[in-house]
């Protein structure tokens, strides 16, 4: 995958895998799998990020040196991990630790580097498991809408930029985000009507 | 999913969109090169291990002396190899 940006690899690594639980992708993570491996960060890394982010507001450039530890911890430690099933709490707690340890150490220097509170990052996180189920939805619905809505909503996007982009009009933009939304709304409707109990 | 999100409305799918902006590309390309990484780390540890030489040139530039090796200095070979030479 040579050459390629990481954009496109991304996708690539994303059709590859037909959609695998988190538990499937660190077991094969485990064995060494290296196109494994670039799931798992293109999973997380979004995850991760918005607690470093959101949840401890921290700089970018602390933002970064938390995101690339907690990749590195993970890589060394999966194998401790007791469920493969929990890998996501197991980051959260791993991302969170190294939130609070990055923040005592930069209140040394800077008194005013407070921790925020317990419960708000608590809420932070059940809010962000939620992002997560409805990523995992947009996954499934797929392209075009998966790129219509992650460019809107996530990376900020005007029409007039993703018209650009995507080579469709600007002025049906809106519309088309409605029908895509309506398709994951569908999608996730579907998934809790099949975790239901019968 | 949680409760929450049955019945879940278009503005609500949105809104939980917004919360999850992509993280910068080179953090998530460093981090997915990290088994790369490591193999490479594991190469010069057992080269500074064997070779007396090469030590003493990692102790005098540890980035100069990665790079005339022909890896990559980046940023998680270098504390890495810092650390770790410190056991050798």
């Amino acid at each position: 995958m040579t050459g390629m940006t990481i954009r496109q690899r991304s996708r690539i690594v994303r059709d590859m895998a037909v959609e695998q639980t988190d538990a499937q992708l660190v077991s094969r993570c485990r064995e060494g799998d290296v196109d494994a491996w670039n799931e798992f960060v293109e999973r997380f890394s979004r995850y991760v990020y918005a607690i470093c982010g959101r949840g401890f507001r921290l700089a970018q450039q602390d933002s970064e040196d938390v995101f690339q530890e907690v990749f590195a911890r993970a890589y060394e430690r999966l194998s401790d991990l007791r469920s493969d099933d929990a890998v996501r709490p197991w980051l959260a707690q791993l991302t969170r630790r190294l939130c609070i340890d990055k923040l005592r150490l930069l209140s040394r220097d800077t008194p005013s580097e407070a921790e925020p509170d317990d419960r708000e990052v608590d809420d932070l996180l059940g809010r962000l498991n939620e992002a997560m189920a409805v990523r995992a939805a947009l996954d499934s619905v797929g392209d075009p809408c998966r790129e219509i809505l992650d460019r809107f909503f996530c990376r900020d996007e005007s029409y007039r930029t993703i018209g650009d982009s995507l080579d469709i009009p600007a002025g049906t933009i809106a519309s088309r985000i409605s029908r895509c939304l309506e398709k994951v709304r569908a999608e996730l409707d579907g998934r809790s009507r099949a975790s239901r109990p019968s | 999913m949680s409760s929450e999100m049955n019945g879940s409305n278009e503005e609500q799918i949105g809104r939980l969109l917004r919360l999850l902006p992509p993280a910068p590309q080179g953090w998530v390309r460093a981090a997915q090169e990290l088994p790369a990484a490591r193999a490479m780390l594991d190469e010069l540890v057992a080269r500074a291990e064997q070779d007396a030489a090469f030590r003493l040139q990692l102790q005098a530039d540890l980035e100069r002396a990665v790079a005339a090796a022909g890896y990559e200095p980046s940023p998680f070979v270098i504390s890495g190899l810092r650390r770790l030479l410190k056991a050798v």
